[in-house]
């Protein structure tokens, strides 16, 4: 090794409190970026491949009951590579050991038990039997939360007829990777599963011989999916075409794009934060130490050292700082994606999800926090690689101060001298201030962003499910049914309150904007279902006007008072302009809704509802769900209680995770910044209070006089830092917002109180680190003639 | 005053008998300390008495153990062996809290590379002292006693070699202390500026009465001294007392 190297390796053991914070900063900016790339890049991955291998249908419709011979004229459409025509139908399961009734989505495969499009992938046992009407492949979530197992048996109601069905097989589809059901916010095996069934066997139950209700198409490569889906559309239409769709209107597709578009999103912000904050550190760092080895230098340019040797030399001590931190970052990155990609298997099903990173990934990101970081260094090499040898021999001129620019306005008067040097050290270098502040804000900001999607979660669950849905299980009937249907619940024992809700298809347009939606009708005085505005003011549906949620309105580029061209899709599909009433804050799925009248009114029936909703009695929802399995006309229940205690464990553990790795990253960066901030003050000044001491100031004085510009530095960091966490928060809910789920900006005072107490806790543990080295001062070295 | 370079007695009473007025007593005191693999003697046992009023010179080549001296006398250091008093204050076995206070009531340095601090004005600099003494001059009061009555708001930066250590002085004197201690005060200053500088020490010697121990390695300087220590290697060589006593003007070197 030359002497240089050896003299940089030496340097930075000398410096390895400095070095070694700043890689743990850069560490973590790494780990952030090649868990999030890679994570999201993993769900690409494994979702490509599974599409493919599947052959996941591009096109979707649903249909109230077509002709078989149909899907031969649909295959025909140009552009149509591959149809397959089914029959889908959601009932109620009953499960052994379930008190809360279960929607089953029963699923037709052809004969032979290979479907050719959204292809089966069996975990365990086999496929459907020729002929086996009472064999059913059941979803692997549902299957694994009830313990069911091959040779399991499940009851279920079709078309009012109860019949006890066989597991057979264990098996994942394309079409549920995340498997939800229309219309709640996140998927929950317990309430919902897929049942995979012979398609003989349903068509006997719901009277389909001959006939389909859904088909799916792929389409031929290149081929435009929008001309296809009108044809289809026209075909469908006689027999009660409900409409077709695209892929990217699918639900399970469309919560996985989502998702992905969000781990983008995390990537390509939060790792900036810390690569800026280790660059900043660097920078300060590194040209802290090219000024304390003026004299150094000076000698090896003395010796014959070119000046783009020397500047290397100082270079090469980022290299290293940053090359360690990559590494570990990227190791801490590999094992946080693997963390967070088993996260995801929870949440989605696919039948290999792996955590895979780009090895350009880490590499990259190292070179942007190293050109970050030298380019900081460079200044501070050049200012000294500049001096001619014999000028940089004699030490620098001492630092000219001059009043602060507070004191020459004569804001500040009568500071005592202790004071007044903590003000001039500040306003000597504002910049170095103001960033050492804004990179502690930083910290507080990332644990603001960690904690904050729980608070924002918690208040969208108590706004939507105890504000605006009130009840506490929805029945949704087989076909629409008349009011004593209402009636007959709401005698049910144990039901509190029953009303029922009319909703039917519709195409919203306005101008070259269209959306496909469900239009609800929904009693002007209901008491179960409650719209709210923005600042949670009830809005009510009455007279002829439509209710859209806000980002509909957003969507159809319409406000209140514009009108918009209802199209249903069921029965007579009659198109109506209606005049948008108001705007609706739900925070999930984008609804409309009207006056159950004025809809009874738009369909020509008379007062029918298709769905209901229930307030059961504490502990009286087992015995309504066994009354309910015995109603005709029930098709699935679906219990608000068991559904949100599903959604707060799924996503407890997920933001719990989350929050946990942002925290100690918040605290790395807090203690990363703050203790190269002191140390560098103390190398700065440790003359200046060497000499206070000397002078007869005790320990805890100078120790106060140092500390207190960090103090300073953190009690302006800490509101900043609130502020910022806010700011990221409303930029994060508005870059993930999606058309599924938008998350509110609500932040809880406890929140605050968390972010700044860790910042807080952290610099104090920081001036403990420093405390002990203010104690060690060798108060007689410092006198000594600086020669 | 009597130099006993044989004695071992590290009792006090003892001492005391040698002179009266002493402030500062000191018997067999040494200090070695280690640099890296070598151990170095820096004091090998000095007696010494200083009396109320004197003024000192302790004269001696680098390394003769002067500033070592000067440094134990001013609580900046422990012995490692010997003991040595001020007043009644026993400085070899004092905490560091102790030797703070001792040298925040009674010992106001002033050192060769001046010791300010840049961030503060004159005036300020002085003042970081007041604040912290019990009856102090006002800072104004003490710059002027060294002639600075007229820069007391200029930065370091702004003030020549001189006039930076006769703030140093002035805030050495602010605190009205027992002792001034000199370490090669005129060390970095040229001949004209060091001799403004001496004048102004002796003058405080004698309008204040303060106790003045001044180091140097200047044998010119030791003209204006009461007495006159010689250090050499660690042990006081030669202690003598000026019958014509000098003022800073009549010194050349």
């Amino acid at each position: 090794m030359r002497a240089l190297e050896v003299k940089m390796l030496r340097d930075l053991a000398a410096a390895r409190g400095q070095a070694i914070t700043i890689a743990l900063v850069v560490a973590c900016g790494i780990a952030t970026f090649v868990a999030s790339l890679g994570t999201g890049h993993s769900l690409v991955a494994s979702r490509a491949a599974y599409y493919d291998a599947s052959r996941f249908a591009d096109v979707f419709a649903t249909v109230e009951r077509a002709p078989l011979p149909l899907a031969e004229r649909i295959a025909l459409i140009p552009g149509v590579a591959e149809v397959e025509t089914r029959i889908v139908r959601d009932v109620t399961l009953d499960v052994p050991g379930h008190d809360a009734p279960a929607v089953g989505r029963l699923v037709s495969i052809p004969q032979g038990g290979e479907p050719r499009l959204n292809a089966l992938h069996l975990r365990r046992g086999r496929t459907i039997a020729a002929h086996q009407r009472d064999e059913v492949v059941v979803s692997e979530g549902f299957a694994r939360v009830h313990g069911l197992r091959l040779g399991s048996r499940v009851a279920a109601v079709l078309n009012g007829r109860r019949q006890v069905l066989r597991v057979v097989g264990i098996g994942l589809s394309p079409e549920y990777v995340f498997p939800i059901q229309g219309g709640a916010p996140l998927p929950d095996d317990r309430s919902f599963g897929v049942l995979w069934m012979d398609r003989e066997a349903l068509a006997a139950a719901f009277d389909m011989d001959g006939a389909f209700d859904d088909v799916v198409l792929t389409l031929a490569p290149r081929a435009p999916a929008a001309p296809v889906i009108e044809r289809l559309d026209r075909l469908l239409e006689p027999y009660g075409g409900l409409g077709a769709h695209g892929r990217e209107e699918q639900t399970s597709h469309r919560f996985l794009e989502d998702e992905i578009a969000e781990q983008r999103t995390i990537a390509a912000t939060i790792p900036v934060v810390f690569l800026g904050v280790a660059a900043f550190l660097l920078n300060v760092v590194l040209g802290r130490i090219v000024t304390s080895q003026r004299e150094q230098i000076a000698t090896l340019k003395a010796l014959g050292y070119a000046d783009g040797r020397i500047a290397l030399h100082y270079f090469s001590m980022a290299v290293v700082v940053v090359a360690v931190g990559a590494v570990l970052g990227t190791a801490l990155g590999v094992w946080l994606g693997r963390l967070m990609t088993a996260q995801y298997t929870e949440l989605f099903r696919f039948p290999r999800l792996e955590f895979e990173m780009l090895p350009v990934v880490p590499l990259a990101a190292a070179l942007v926090s190293l050109a970050a970081g030298g380019t900081g260094a460079f200044a501070a090499v050049r200012r000294v690689v500049r001096l001619a040898p014999a000028e940089a021999m004699r030490p620098p001129a001492p630092p000219g101060y001059r009043h602060a620019l507070l004191e020459r306005l004569g804001l500040v008067r009568g500071l005592s001298p202790v004071a007044s040097m903590l003000v001039r050290a500040i306003s000597s270098r504002p910049l170095r201030f103001a960033a050492t502040s804004l990179a502690v804000a930083c910290a507080t900001a990332i644990v603001i962003l960690g904690l904050f999607w729980n608070d924002a979660f918690d208040y969208m669950m108590a706004v939507q499910f105890r504000l605006a849905e009130r009840g506490s299980a929805t029945v949704v009937f087989n076909r629409p049914v008349g009011p004593r249907a209402v009636r007959e619940l709401r005698a049910l024992p144990g039901v509190e309150e029953a009303e029922g809700y009319r909703t039917v298809p519709v195409t919203l347009r306005s101008a070259q904007h269209s959306y496909r939606t469900l239009l609800q009708g929904i009693d002007p005085d209901a008491r179960l279902r409650v719209l709210l505005d923005r600042d949670l003011r009830r809005i009510s549906p009455a007279g002829p006007g439509i209710l859209l949620t806000r980002q509909l309105g957003e969507l159809l580029g319409v406000d209140v008072g514009d009108a918009v061209l209802v199209e249903v899709r069921e029965g007579e599909r009659p198109r109506r302009w209606l005049t948008v009433a108001g705007l609706v804050d739900d925070f999930v799925g984008l609804g409309a809704y009207v006056d159950v009248a004025a809809l009874h009114r738009m369909m020509d029936e008379g007062e029918t509802v298709d769905a209901a909703a229930l307030r059961i009695a504490t502990g009286s929802l087992p015995a309504v769900h066994a009354r309910l399995q015995q109603l005709g006309g029930v098709a699935t229940v679906a219990v608000k209680d068991a559904w949100l205690e599903v959604f707060r464990a799924t996503t407890a553990r997920f933001i719990l995770f989350f929050t946990a790795i942002l925290t100690v990253f918040a605290i790395v960066i807090a203690i990363g910044v703050v203790y190269n901030a002191a140390r560098i003050a103390l190398q700065e000044r440790s003359w200046e209070l060497a000499t206070l001491r000397v002078l007869g100031f005790t320990r805890a004085e100078v120790s106060a006089l140092l500390l207190a510009e960090l103090a300073l530095n953190v009690l302006v960091a800490v509101p900043l830092g609130l502020v910022l966490g806010f700011c990221a928060a409303l930029g994060l809910s508005l870059l993930v917002h999606t058309e599924t789920f938008r998350i509110p900006v609500v932040i809880a005072p406890r929140t605050y109180g968390y972010a700044a107490l860790v910042v807080l806790a952290s610099g104090v543990a920081t001036a403990f680190l420093v405390r002990r080295r203010i104690d060690r001062l060798d108060l007689v070295s410092v006198l000594k003639v600086r020669d | 005053m009597t130099v006993e370079p044989g004695a071992s007695g590290a009792d006090r009473s003892a001492a005391s008998g040698a002179g009266r007025d002493a402030v500062f007593v000191a018997r067999g005191l040494a200090k070695s300390y280690r640099v890296g693999e070598v151990t170095i003697h820096a004091l090998r046992g000095v007696d010494l008495d200083v009396r109320r009023g004197e003024l000192v010179v302790l004269l001696g080549p680098s390394g003769s153990g002067k500033s070592t001296l000067l440094n134990l006398l001013g609580g900046l250091d422990t012995p490692t062996g010997g003991r040595a008093w001020f007043l009644d204050h026993d400085l070899s076995d004092a905490t560091e809290a102790e030797l703070t206070s001792f040298r925040r009531e009674h010992i106001g340095f002033v050192f060769q590379s001046y010791n300010l601090i840049p961030s503060l004005t004159a005036r300020e600099n002085v003042a970081l002292v007041t604040d912290i003494a019990q009856r102090p001059m006002d800072p104004a009061e003490a710059l002027t006693l060294v002639g600075l009555g007229h820069r007391m708001d200029h930065f370091p930066s702004q003030l020549s070699g001189g006039e930076q250590q006769r703030v140093a002085m002035a805030r050495a004197i602010a605190k009205r202390p027992d002792v001034l201690l000199c370490d090669e005060p005129t060390g970095a200053l040229d001949y004209e500026t060091g001799k403004i500088v001496l004048e102004a020490i002796a003058r405080i010697n004698a309008e204040l009465g303060t106790t003045t121990i001044v180091i140097t390695h200047n044998a010119a300087i030791a003209g204006m001294a009461d007495r006159v220590l010689r250090l050499a290697d660690g042990r006081i060589v030669a202690d003598e007392a000026n019958a014509h006593k000098l003022s800073p003007a009549e010194l050349s070197w």
